[in-house]
Order: C-alpha cells, then sequence, then structure tokens
C-alpha cells in the first residue's frame, strides 16, 4: 500500500492509498458483464441437473447394465432432468398442464412474484451496503427484529384500518433500520469488522425474538402454549393486489417502490453520491470531505430499513396466520445471493429477486411431483453466486477471452493526454 | 501511514494521551463495576424471594461409580451472595487503584472475578437444588468439543491470511460424511477420517475460489455454508432418510476410561472418561499451538498472515502455504465435525450443527486468534450453553435464551474493543498477488 502523497496532481493520481479489498470485490461484481450472470446461472442449473441424476433412483437401477444398455441409463437421466425442470416452471411461471383455464394456468408466475417480494426488499438492503463497500450479513437479525415490531403493532394494537397498516410497517421498518444501525454505529465508533457484528446480531436477534414469542404479554398468542404470536388483525394485513384467488399482495408495490428509491438514492441524490464515493475508495471520501464514519451510520440504517421492510412482508403479508421465531426463512442468507446475482445494482436485484422467487415457487411443485428435495434450490443458488463471483472460472469454462489485461479503464485522462503528446 | 505520526506527536506530550507510553486503560475497571453491578441487581434486587427462608444451593462433586467420593458442597444463598458481592467490590476498587496508576489488571485478577461472579450467580440461579458438577462440567467439554476443533481450524486459516467463514459448513460437511462412511463401513474411524476429508473439501473449495480466483473470502464463506447445507439436506433427504440402516446409523466411539487418570476427583470422570475424538482434541490442541508458536511452520505460516510480501520476500511460497494450511484447517474442523455424528448423537439430522460453526468462529475472535485462548473461549461458550440447559432442569430465573446469547454478546463486546485489544492476522482476508 502506498502511503506517501506527493503534491504533483498527476502522481497524486496513483499513489492515493489503495482502497479496502472489499471495495474493490464491489467494483469487481459491478464490473462483471451481463453474459457471465446468464452463464453462471446456466452453469448452476446443469450442476443441479448432475445433483437430480446422481441422486435419482431409475438412474442407480439402469446404471447397474449400463454398458449393455447405455440408452436407458440416459433416457432416465434425461426424464429425471428434464421432469425436475419442467416442474420448476409449471410450478413458477406457467402451468401448462393445468385445463383449468388461463386465470389458474398463470397463478404461479404471480406464487413467484410472492415469493420474490421479501427477497428483493431483503437483497436490495444488502446491495446497497455492498455499495458502501459493507456486508450486510445481518438480514436474518434486522428482519426478525421488524417482524417482531410490525407483528406486535399487528396484532396486539387495535386501530383504524388504513392506519393500522401504516403504522405496522413504519414501527416494523424503524426496527430493522435500528438493528442495521447499531452495526454501522459500531463500525464507525469502534471499527468492529460488520461481518463478525452482523452475524453475531442474527442469533442475539433470533433469541430475543423467541424468549418474546415464549412470553404471555410480549408477543406469545394469549391462552397459548406455542411459541408463536397471535394472528395479525384484519386491519394491518396488507391488502391483495389481484383478489383473493392470487397471494400478491401489496408487499410487491412497495418493494417496487422501494426498488426506485434506492435507484434514485444511489443516481441522483447526494447522499448517494458520498455512499458511492465511500464504497469506490473511503480514503479518498474522507479526503474529498466525506464524513466517512457517519455513512456507515446512514447506509446502514436504510439497509437496515429495507430488509425490516422484508421482515414485515412475511408478517403482515405471508403469514397473517400468527408468526414463530422461524419466519425470516432463509432470506436473510438469500438476500446476499440475490444481491451478489443483481450486482448490487436496484433493477439488477429486482430482477434476481424474481428469478429466486422462481426458484423458490418452482421448488415446491418439484418436490410434490418429483420427489426432489426443495434443497436442491439451495444447492443452485449458492452455485449461481460461487459462479458469479468468479468470472475468471466462468470464463475459463466456456473459453470466453480474458479481458485485456493490458487496457487501464480506470487511468486517469490526464495521463492518456500526455503519452498521446509525447 | 505518514499522516499518523504528524497528528500524534504534539498530543504525545500531553501525559494521558494515547500517544504516551503509560497508557490508562479504563475498559476492564469499567467491565468489573457493570459485572459487579448486574450481581446486586440479580442477588439483592431480584432476589429468590420465591424460595422460602436461607435455600442452599448443593454442588455435587461426586459420582455413585467414582472411585474417590467427595462430599458434595453446600453453599446457603445469603452467605454466598454477600461474601461474593464484598469480593466483587474489593476486585473493582482494587481494579480502578490499579487503572489509575496505570497499570495493567493482570489476568489472574479477571479470572478470580470470572470464578466469584460465576460462583454467586450459580448459587443464586439454582437456589434450593441440586447443582451435579460433573454432568455439568461434563456436558460442557461435550457442547465445547466441535467449537473447540471449530475455532482451532478457524485460528489455522486465519492465522495464515484466509478468513474462514465456512467453519459451520465444514463442521456440517464432517458430520455428514462421518455418519455416511461411518455407516457403510461398520468403522467409525473410517467415518472420522471421511469427516476430514469433508472438511478439508469445503476448504479447498474456499482456497481455490479465495486463493486462484481471488473472490472475496467472506463472500465465498457465507456461500459455502449455504452450499453445504443445501446438499447435505439434498443427500440426507434422498439417500439417508429411505435407507437410514446402511447409510445413517454409525457405529458410536466407546468412551474410554483413561486409568488413574480417570479417578482423580471431580476432573478425572470430566477429562479422561471420554472418546477418542476428545483424547484426539487434546491432542490438537497441544499441536496446533505447539506448531503456530514452536516450529517453522508456525512461523512461516504466521508471516504469510501478517505480512506476506515480507514472507515472499525471504522466499516463502505464499499461495501454496495457504492453500495446504487452509486445507490443514478444514481438515480439523471437519473432524470435529464428526463428533455430531459418531460421539454426540449418533445419526445425521438436517442441519444438525445449528450455527455451532458461527460460535466457534466468535471463540476464534474472542480468543484473539490464539489456539489456546480460543480453546478457552470455547469451554466458556460451551459452559454458557450446558449450564442453560442443566439450569432449566433446576429451574432457573433467568430466561433460556438469554443465557444461550451469551457467547454472541461477548463477541461483539470484543470486537468492539470493550475487551482488552482484539487485532486480527494483519492480512486476514486479503488476497495476497505477486507484484
Amino acid at each position: 500500500m502506498s502511503t506517501t502523497t506527493s503534491p504533483a496532481p498527476a502522481a497524486a493520481a496513483h499513489e492515493t492509498p489503495a482502497p479496502p479489498r472489499s471495495n474493490q470485490i464491489m467494483r469487481e461484481i459491478l464490473g462483471g458483464s451481463a453474459a457471465i450472470s446468464v452463464l453462471a446461472v446456466v452453469l448452476a442449473l446443469i450442476a443441479g441437473g448432475i445433483l437430480i441424476i446422481l441422486t435419482d433412483e431409475r438412474v442407480a437401477e439402469t446404471s447397474g447394465y449400463f454398458f449393455s444398455r447405455p440408452g436407458d441409463t440416459l433416457g432416465a437421466a434425461w426424464q429425471a432432468v428434464s421432469g425436475a425442470y419442467s416442474a420448476l416452471f409449471r410450478g413458477s411461471v406457467f402451468n401448462y398442464a393445468t385445463d383449468r383455464g388461463f386465470a389458474i394456468a398463470i397463478r404461479p408466475l404471480l406464487e413467484t412474484l410472492t415469493f420474490a417480494t421479501p427477497l428483493i426488499a431483503a437483497g436490495l438492503g444488502v446491495a446497497l451496503a455492498f455499495r458502501v463497500g459493507l456486508f450486510n450479513i445481518g438480514g436474518r437479525g434486522q428482519m426478525l427484529i421488524a417482524a417482531a415490531a410490525a407483528g406486535y403493532v399487528g396484532a396486539y394494537i387495535p386501530m383504524p384500518p388504513v392506519l393500522h397498516l401504516v403504522v405496522a410497517l413504519v414501527v416494523g421498518i424503524i426496527g430493522g433500520a435500528l438493528w442495521g444501525g447499531i452495526v454501522g454505529l459500531l463500525k464507525a465508533r469502534t471499527g468492529a469488522h460488520e461481518v463478525i457484528v452482523t452475524i453475531m446480531l442474527n442469533y442475539i436477534a433470533f433469541y430475543l425474538v423467541s424468549f418474546l414469542l415464549r412470553t404471555p404479554g410480549a408477543l406469545q398468542a394469549p391462552g397459548q402454549n406455542n411459541p408463536k404470536s397471535g394472528p395479525m388483525l384484519e386491519s394491518a394485513v396488507y391488502p391483495s393486489l389481484l383478489g383473493p384467488q392470487y397471494s400478491l399482495d401489496l408487499g410487491f408495490i412497495l418493494v417496487i417502490v422501494a426498488t426506485i428509491y434506492v435507484w434514485y438514492l444511489l443516481n441522483r441524490s447526494a447522499m448517494g453520491f458520498q455512499f458511492r464515493a465511500v464504497g469506490e475508495n473511503p480514503h479518498a471520501a474522507q479526503v474529498a470531505g466525506i464524513n466517512v464514519k457517519s455513512v456507515y451510520v446512514k447506509v446502514m440504517l436504510i439497509a437496515g430499513a429495507l430488509v425490516g421492510l422484508a421482515g414485515v412482508q412475511q408478517v403482515l403479508g405471508n403469514f397473517t396466520g400468527g408468526f414463530a421465531a422461524g419466519l425470516d426463512a432463509g432470506i436473510g442468507f438469500d438476500a446476499i445471493t440475490v444481491a451478489l446475482l443483481g450486482r448490487s445494482k436496484p433493477w439488477g436485484v429486482f430482477f434476481a429477486g424474481i428469478l429466486f422467487g422462481a426458484l423458490k415457487a418452482g421448488s415446491f411443485t418439484m418436490q410434490s411431483s418429483e420427489g426432489i428435495p426443495v434443497d436442491i434450490v439451495l444447492v443452485v443458488q449458492s452455485f449461481i453466486v460461487l459462479f458469479i463471483a468468479a468470472p475468471p472460472l466462468v470464463r475459463a469454462i466456456f473459453r470466453l477471452p480474458t479481458p485485456d489485461s493490458t487496457f487501464q479503464w480506470r487511468k486517469p485522462a490526464i495521463d492518456r493526454k500526455a503519452e498521446v503528446s509525447k | 501511514m505518514t499522516a499518523a505520526p504528524v497528528t500524534t506527536a504534539p498530543a504525545s506530550t500531553v501525559p494521558g494521551a494515547p500517544g504516551s507510553i503509560a497508557v490508562k486503560s479504563w475498559k476492564a475497571p469499567i467491565a468489573f463495576a457493570i459485572f459487579t453491578l448486574i450481581a446486586i441487581v440479580l442477588f439483592f434486587v431480584v432476589g429468590r424471594g420465591d424460595k422460602e427462608g436461607n435455600p442452599t444451593t448443593i454442588y455435587r462433586l461426586s459420582e455413585p461409580r467414582d472411585a474417590i467420593q467427595l462430599p458434595p458442597l453446600e453453599l446457603g444463598l445469603a452467605e454466598t451472595t454477600i461474601v461474593v458481592t464484598i469480593l466483587m467490590v474489593a476486585a473493582t476498587v482494587g481494579a480502578f487503584l490499579l487503572a489509575r496508576a496505570a497499570i495493567k489488571v493482570p489476568l489472574w485478577l479477571t479470572t478470580i472475578f470470572a470464578v466469584l461472579f460465576l460462583v454467586g450467580f450459580l448459587t443464586w440461579a439454582a437456589a434450593g437444588a441440586t447443582v451435579p458438577m460433573i454432568g455439568l462440567l461434563a456436558g460442557a467439554l461435550t457442547v465445547s468439543t466441535p467449537l473447540i476443533f471449530g475455532s482451532l481450524g478457524g485460528v489455522i486459516s486465519e492465522r495464515v491470511g484466509v478468513v474462514n467463514i465456512a467453519i459451520e459448513g465444514q463442521l456440517l460437511g464432517g458430520a455428514f460424511m462421518a455418519a455416511m462412511l461411518g455407516t457403510l463401513t461398520g468403522n467409525p474411524f473410517v467415518g472420522l477420517l471421511g469427516a476430514m476429508v469433508a472438511g478439508a473439501a469445503v476448504s479447498f473449495v474456499l482456497a481455490a475460489f479465495a486463493i486462484k480466483y481471488l473472490v472475496d473470502q467472506v463472500i465465498v464463506g457465507v456461500v459455502l455454508n449455504v452450499l453445504v447445507l443445501g446438499l447435505t439436506s439434498f443427500l440426507y433427504s434422498t439417500v439417508m432418510v429411505p435407507n437410514a440402516e446402511t447409510f445413517n446409523s454409525p457405529e458410536k466411539f466407546e468412551r474410554i476410561a483413561i486409568p488413574l487418570l480417570s479417578d482423580i476427583p471431580v476432573l478425572g470422570p470430566i477429562l479422561f472418561r471420554q472418546t477418542v475424538i476428545v483424547y484426539l482434541m487434546y491432542l490438537a490442541i497441544f499441536l496446533v499451538w505447539f506448531g503456530l508458536f514452536k516450529t517453522r511452520w508456525g512461523l512461516r505460516l504466521r508471516s504469510v498472515g501478517e505480512h506476506p510480501t515480507a514472507a515472499d520476500t525471504v522466499g516463502i511460497n505464499v499461495r501454496a502455504t495457504r492453500f495446504w494450511n487452509v486445507l490443514l484447517a478444514g481438515a480439523i474442523v471437519g473432524g470435529g465435525g464428526a463428533f455430531f455424528t459418531l460421539a454426540a448423537v449418533g445419526s445425521f439430522g438436517k442441519d444438525m450443527t445449528n450455527g455451532a460453526g458461527f460460535i466457534a468462529l466468535a471463540a476464534v475472535i474472542f480468543g484473539r486468534w490464539d489456539p489456546i485462548r480460543a480453546t478457552l473461549a470455547s469451554l466458556l461458550f460451551g459452559f454458557a450453553t450446558n449450564l442453560q440447559s442443566t439450569l432449566s432442569i433446576v429451574g432457573s430465573p433467568v430466561p433460556s435464551e438469554f443465557m444461550l446469547m451469551l457467547p454472541y454478546v461477548v463477541t461483539i463486546v470484543a470486537v468492539a474493543g470493550f475487551v482488552g485489544l482484539s487485532r486480527a492476522p494483519a492480512a486476514s482476508g486479503k488476497p495476497y498477488l505477486k507484484a
């Protein structure tokens, strides 16, 4: 790391302290091409297919006489994979097998959007922190606290219809924001690494909410022994968007608004400029007069609020009958993969969320019709991220050309002019 | 940094400023004061109004089968809490005086303080009941064993410069492979070996992505945890559940009592009536400590983690050192994962490690990247977890969730720098690019 600062402006451009590693990673993830993303998804689906073939019973049976009749094995393998992925399609986009009309056939697509809603919200929270060079692994904790706060208001404090929903939503978002803000504050004040703090806060939130859920008078449903909250009051539940036959609710609109907000924040606002500057290089941002510590606190507050929106979605939209401590359903971690696949850009996260929502929605059809455990989604998802995170690996597999290493696209313009004039 | 001396040079002439030599650290006395306050509140404000008179807590120090029987220890609630509180106040005052004289609070004082707090707390929480000390401590060791393996692997990995968030995945992979191979071969030792290979395999992915493809280590670690969880859950549902007999009923390791040593009162039954995995753990703790600090291997490993460029300059192959040691770390953690299926439970279950890897990670940090301290931290966390289950049996006034939360709170306090200095190896998490 270069530490000297020369007064000459041209030299200074070269010798400012290099940004921390996480900031460079952020830049690499942003800079990757869309082709890599698509190829990563394809590779992950192939890997998932291999896993399906390896564990398929018919394939195992026919492979016993593979060398006498290889066609049987290959046929069985093809059936296993095509059966699985067509079930995935039927469960997530369009159920072409039904004969009950278009309204029923299109239901899986709306199901996908419903699954995508909390993923997008939480993904935005993770992505925003990424843009500042922070890893927000605390999605689970932020969701739980937000859900507990919103759930308490939604289930136990009666209010007039519209007001109730708004208050529950706001309280939940504040809960998530505060839980995220702790991380920003500790990072800014003491330099505590946000990865460790967020992981630890996840567990603290989990035990805290578990405690509240089994304490009568806190979150536990009155007269119940289970660690579960009471059902949400009718006035606090997200209204359905397309009628009761579809599960899509107001939450999806809120998520679209959130995406637009994050886009505006990052690309059109002064605060977003500061965020991106700190994300590019906190040392340079500091020199330019940006208060880096306050940016850390602010971004974690907003990130926590966005993840909190996902938590609120779970209690006021998806589990309105009362929630338990497992309400986050792994979304806090899925959000990391969503943010990575979306390259931490708001609309990228939006579509990545829909893709993972489709995987989730389809996995249940895959399990019911093909007997493939839903856990396959975790495998496919983690493969996608591994491939996305390692562009050189994908390039090596598909023999894509390496971007020319001699081309320095970040070289200051002033240097290039100097070279030309030579 | 050139900026640092410039700004601190004038400040260092001011006595007591951060730049001067006599550093007064108020963190320890403040921490003492907080715990003393907690103790006073618990013992005298909350109290045990639910118990009549002055209940006694009985500490049972031997089990019926022990060779040497010790009489149980009986502590009255009132006397114990008063004595403990007075001593804790004294220790706090002492710590403040030491801090004012700019003397670092010695470790023994902290240890005595912690033991005092614990005795007072236990006597208060279990008032009127019997605490089986052997069971409590032996159980704590059982809970701690995978944590210790995990933290040893974490220490090696981080000391060589690769952040290991994937401890959880390595433990889970180890547990799965141990159950699978242990059942298929009918030999737990093969299962243990398989667990080590599985842990090393997870490490291999981590090392390949982090060292070869320069992917961020935290991302790979997080994703690996999800991947291993997904893979083991998938294979558990498709392979193990339909054929539990052939794939998921491994023979467990037998407990072996070491002659003589196992007859030592209190300690013997806890430490020396254990399975092979625990004895291997003792060996591993010693070897990791000795290797890291007394051998050439350890010196090289640490230098690669602290200053890879310097290590490279003197001819150490940074990438190879990192690669092989991360693999070694994974093998150690994987061996710890075998403890779940071959010693503790006896079969694999979905997500059976249940966050143990993250507690081990916490222990690495709380133990300041030192194998002995990390082991002690693991023991502390294991003790807290097991204390919670023991207390829930005798009926404790503290909600179990808060006991379970303890390791995580303690870790946040540690990384926030309230307790001692928590400094990671300088190059941990940074890939090395040869210039």
